[in-house]
């Protein structure tokens, strides 16, 4: 597989490197000379010392031909425009990209990028399911970042222990679909009894945590995690 | 008429102070305070510190009902980002970027941008002054496609609609 990473920073360096040696062909361009002449010290001749965002030099470089065009810069204008740059002009069947502003995903995705890495999101998804006492997790966005797949980890206080799913009243457009206890994830049915432990998942729209939170979580000013 | 400009470089402020003194809503962004010193002390529109490529900042500084759009900082790419939010997030249709690549340029007026290239309107301009035959590329490039299919989808007679509406220096105020 020939692949065109563009950005030789810590992420393009490592990514072209473990690429390399799992055989593939890469490309690897960066724009600084000096970072570049590194680069090739350290991995061999595969290094382009050019701005990948200039489309001269992405044609130059072999974009046409790329399989995977990979944009790792730390600039997420770059990285979009080299990737919409490989897709519309060159063709290429898929792109990649990083993203640091997490607001950016949504836009990329409709601007027809085909993956999109975003470092920030999995260093808050991992923060955020370790820390106990934040019982409303935010799984995955769905379509273009309306609706949510949230999960909410019943503790002692909330409201909706001992009583049944059908029983609460759920924000409009929200609904609780399945539950997770003792490890083991059972269709949420209409009059189950929920206990402490369980692990309610929901779907619905983005701005409907305050009010899942009331219902499932309650208002427990210590449980309550501030940030959400 | 409400116009947004994201950058207040040479050609951001000029055009700022121009529609401002022709009695437009102006509204000019740039991430440095010290670029709104381009600015003359009468300039009457609002200037805005924040990143033009970021939805929220646009938002609040009032893009959302803009009738034109113009990207003019000196980055191709933020320009490009910002006229990307500008047409998907806020759905504005008239959407003008500064993309001083000419490759660059042309292939987002295939994606529904109107794109500006400086370096061929340059290069025209010299070889115009030293009687020289033009480049034969355009150096302003109307929208030829993607998103908005109600954009004009001629090349050159494109900026004629803007020009109208204008009214820029001593056409006078417009309602």
């Amino acid at each position: 597989m020939f692949v065109l990473v563009v950005g030789g920073g810590k992420v393009g360096y490592y990514l072209s490197k473990e690429l390399i040696e799992s055989g593939h062909e890469v490309v690897l361009m960066e724009k600084d000379r000096g970072r570049a002449d590194q680069i090739t010290d350290e991995i061999g001749s595969v290094v382009v010392a050019h701005d990948g965002c200039e489309g001269k030099y992405l044609g130059e470089a072999g974009c046409a031909r790329a399989d995977i065009v990979a944009a790792v810069t730390g600039d997420d204008e770059d990285n979009l425009v080299i990737c919409q740059m490989a897709k519309h002009h060159f063709d290429v069947r898929r792109t990649i990209a990083r993203v640091n502003n997490p607001k950016n995903e949504a836009l990329f995705r409709h601007l027809g990028v085909d993956e999109i890495i975003s470092p920030t999101r999995m260093i808050l998804a991992s923060i955020e399911q370790d820390i106990p006492v934040h019982e409303l997790l935010h799984l995955a966005a769905l379509g273009e970042g309306e609706l949510e797949i949230i999960e909410a980890h019943l503790q002692d206080g909330s409201p909706a222990i001992g009583r049944a799913p059908g029983d609460l009243t759920m924000p409009p457009g929200c609904s609780l679909f399945a539950v997770v206890r003792d490890g083991v994830a059972t269709p949420l049915l209409p009059d189950m009894t929920l206990r402490v432990g369980d692990k309610v998942i929901a779907i619905g729209p983005s701005d409907c945590s305050a009010s899942l939170h009331e219902q499932l979580i309650g208002d427990n000013p210590e449980a309550v995690t501030p940030g959400l | 008429m409400k116009i947004v400009i994201v950058g207040a470089g040479r050609v951001g402020a000029v055009l700022a102070e121009a529609y401002d003194a022709a009695g437009h809503d102006v509204v000019i962004l740039d991430q440095s305070t010290r670029a709104f010193d381009r600015l003359p002390s009468e300039f009457g529109g609002a200037a805005v510190r924040g990143d033009g490529t970021d939805e929220d900042t646009l938002r609040r500084a009032g893009a959302a009902d803009a009738d034109v759009f113009l990207a003019l900082t000196e980055g191709d790419n933020r320009n490009v980002m910002a006229a990307q939010v500008a047409l998907e997030n806020l759905g504005l249709q008239r959407v003008v970027a500064k993309i001083n690549d000419p490759v660059r340029a042309a292939a987002y007026a295939e994606l529904g941008i109107a794109t500006i290239c400086r370096t061929t309107i340059l290069a025209d301009a010299v070889n115009a002054f030293l009687g020289l035959a033009s480049l034969g590329l355009p150096g302003v490039i109307a929208p030829t496609g993607g998103h908005h299919a109600g954009h004009e989808g001629s090349h050159g007679a494109s900026d004629a609609p803007l020009a109208e509406n204008l009214n820029v220096g001593a056409a006078g105020r417009e309602a």
